[in-house]
């Protein structure tokens, strides 16, 4: 069909679980860090909830999670994005 | 003129060094997305439809997320903190069935049809007049949604920061411009779904904390009761049904019917069915499974929204103690002097109990999703406004850059308009009654001359436009004639306030589209049946309707099983709570 002829890629960067892993995981990076450098600061705000050390905790999992998704099951795409096969473009 | 001054004693919420890093984090990733996403963008299908090629999990999540600004977290919010349980049915009653319905039975027409935009159906179904009407009305209607977004923007600046909504206003609009502009949908797409992550990663904890702070679900129900003035409202705030606090009705017994016919049937269908910025989202995708699986698979998501959304407001309003007295009917003032409405629950909420670190992510999730709910009104007014009423009756046949220009000049003028239509909103203390009205006038009519044009062929052009044109006016009406529907413009002449008057303005419309246009057609000559082939169910061969790969998929990539399950689970729920 119309893509056989067109070059062919890992989507990288442009795959969305990439980026969303990677915000992610910085993000709970950051509430560590935060958590390390306050101590047991917002403890008393939150009732007594570590909420920073589990929060970051949770982000990190997830955001590692969606990037090794990404890894695992890369996404190809044709070079010029084109619909399916089986349906005509759209009229202009 | 406001000076910047972020000083702890005059702003809501004290934001520190790393709060700001995670924000500016945030905003670096939406544009590095916008910024790769230009690079793709080559035609104006591209532009205008992300070229269909997403998956229907991503289209899916941005099908939700699409709608998860304003309307959900402030609003729903607002009224968990108003109303408390009853705020539910917004999703179990008001999205998720009609969600499944547009999954099932409308997605097949959309996609197969090949439109680029719910009025180019109107056009193929009912010719120019619909076409025209559908096209300026929508249009109208998204540049007031978008002030909605642009306001709840700005208070999360004014909150943080300590500006004059003016300032914020002009702030937030030069944000959202340049988000949008940078890469259309397939950008705003992709930001859809990892906004969506970062609402989730503010919005759980917050609950959580906050759930923890109360003493738990049942600490929360102990407060509430303790809170209320009378065990009967008490009652009513902790039962979902019969919701009579919400609808503003006396009878449980109207009551129930106005939210199961006004908000589940009329309101919601009309809204999910035939609102383009949501069925864009599902447009974008790559086969005609995945664009009906996308309000499908989003209808899970959306099932647990209100756990994050409502449950806070209700939690705001015995924890935090502004709302408190707000709802004990006191008037308080924030650190800029405006007056604290329900509004601002979750606000307030924040910043009670969120630490430094956390708070930063519930700002940028916040601010995600109102420049994203504000970009999604604007992209879906872009379309509308390039291709059905520029291309269609302004400067026709002129070539495609040409088109893709007058869309990215209408970007910045809708933004320029949301400006002056967000001081509109700034008149609503909660946000939903404002919204509900918009729908109301805008698309229950719309869903009746859809529904009405798609599943009866004698169905003429001539009553598809009149219908429109009548449902909107006697929406309007209603709203007129009702307590507060229109804040103080209204007259007050039919006893009904709150969400209860403008299901009813949506019945009102919905009824005489209906009968008008089953009245205009039967005098009236039909279209020959040749063209309205993919417009109308009988006209329409079956298999045009389904994928005929959908049959190879295992049973939960396959559209019905994963409806039934959507459906069940939201059965289960409605006996639960």
């Amino acid at each position: 069909m119309a893509d056989s002829n067109e070059k062919k890629h890992t989507a990288g960067a442009l795959d969305i679980r990439n980026v969303i892993g990677a915000l992610l995981t910085a993000y709970g990076v950051i509430l560590l860090v935060t958590r390390l450098v306050d101590g047991d600061e917002g403890g008393e705000k939150t009732a007594g909830v570590n909420a920073n050390l589990w929060a970051g905790l949770g982000l990190l999992v997830v955001g590692l999670v969606f990037i090794a998704w990404s890894r695992l099951r890369p996404v190809v795409v044709p070079e010029h994005t084109a619909g399916p096969d089986d349906l005509p473009a759209p009229k202009h | 003129m406001a000076v910047p001054a972020p000083l702890a004693s005059d702003t809501l919420i004290n934001a520190s060094v790393v709060d700001y890093l995670i924000v500016a984090l945030y905003f670096g990733f939406v544009l590095g997305i916008g910024l790769l996403a230009r690079r793709q963008v080559s035609d104006s299908v591209d532009f205008f439809l992300s070229g269909r090629s997403l998956p229907a999990w991503v289209t899916g999540l941005a099908f939700v997320s699409a709608n998860l600004g304003a309307v959900e977290i402030m609003g729903m919010s607002a009224n968990g903190a108003e109303f408390g349980l009853p705020a539910v049915h917004y999703f179990w009653i008001g999205a998720i069935p009609a969600m499944l319905f547009l999954g099932v039975v409308m997605m097949p027409f959309y996609y197969g049809s090949k439109v680029r935009s719910v009025p180019e159906f109107m056009l193929r179904r009912f010719g120019p007049p619909a076409h025209l009407v559908n096209a300026i009305s929508f249009a109208v209607a998204q540049l007031l949604i978008a002030g909605i977004n642009l306001y709840l923007l700005a208070t999360i600046i004014e909150a943080l920061l300590g500006w004059s909504l003016w300032v914020s206003l002009i702030v937030a609009a030069v944000v959202v411009l340049a988000y949008i502009t940078l890469g259309g949908l397939s950008a705003a797409i992709y930001n859809e779904v990892l906004q969506f992550f970062v609402i989730v990663a503010a919005l759980l904890p917050l609950t959580l904390i906050g759930l923890h702070e109360v003493g738990g679900w049942d600490g929360l129900k102990q407060r509430i009761t303790e809170a209320s003035p009378t065990a009967a409202d008490a009652t009513a705030q902790l039962n979902s049904w019969p919701g009579t606090n919400l609808t503003g009705f006396s009878s449980d017994v109207l009551s129930v019917i106005g939210i199961v016919f006004g908000l589940g049937f009329v309101l919601s269908f009309g809204y999910w069915t035939t609102n383009f910025v949501e069925v864009q989202r599902a447009m974008a995708s790559d086969s005609i499974s995945s664009a009906r699986k996308t309000p499908i698979i989003g209808a899970f998501p959306k099932i647990l929204v209100p756990f994050i959304t409502i449950l806070p407001g209700m939690i705001a309003a015995v924890a935090v103690t502004e709302i408190a007295d707000v709802k004990a009917g006191g008037s308080v003032t924030d650190p800029t002097g405006a007056p604290v409405e329900f509004n601002d629950s979750l606000l307030y909420l924040m910043r009670d109990v969120l630490p430094n670190g956390l708070l930063g992510i519930a700002i940028a999730g916040l601010m995600a999703a109102f420049m994203a709910g504000m970009a999604a009104n604007i992209s879906a007014f872009n379309t509308v406004f390039s291709y059905d009423l520029w291309q269609s009756y302004a400067v026709k046949d002129r070539d495609d850059r040409y088109y893709l220009t007058v869309g990215r000049l209408a970007t910045v003028g809708a933004t320029v308009i949301a400006i002056f239509t967000a001081t509109l909103a700034s008149n609503f203390s909660n946000i939903m009654d404002y919204l509900q009205t918009l729908f109301g006038f805008f698309n229950a009519p719309l869903f009746a001359t859809f529904i009405l044009g798609m599943f009866w062929k004698r169905m003429t052009a001539t009553a598809g436009w009149v219908g429109l044109v009548a449902g909107t006016l006697s929406a309007v009406a209603v709203a007129f004639l009702s307590e507060d529907a229109f804040g103080s413009a209204s007259l007050g002449v039919i006893p009904l306030s709150g969400q209860g008057a403008s299901f009813v303005a949506a019945g009102a419309a919905f009824a005489i589209d209906i009968v008008l246009s089953v009245v205009i057609s039967l005098a009236g000559t039909p279209k020959p049946s040749s063209e309205l082939k993919g417009l109308v169910w009988s006209e329409t061969p079956r298999e045009d309707l389904v994928d005929p790969r959908e049959a190879e998929y295992p049973w939960y990539r396959r559209t019905l099983p994963l409806a039934g399950i959507a459906l069940a689970a939201v059965v289960v729920l409605n006996f639960v709570f």
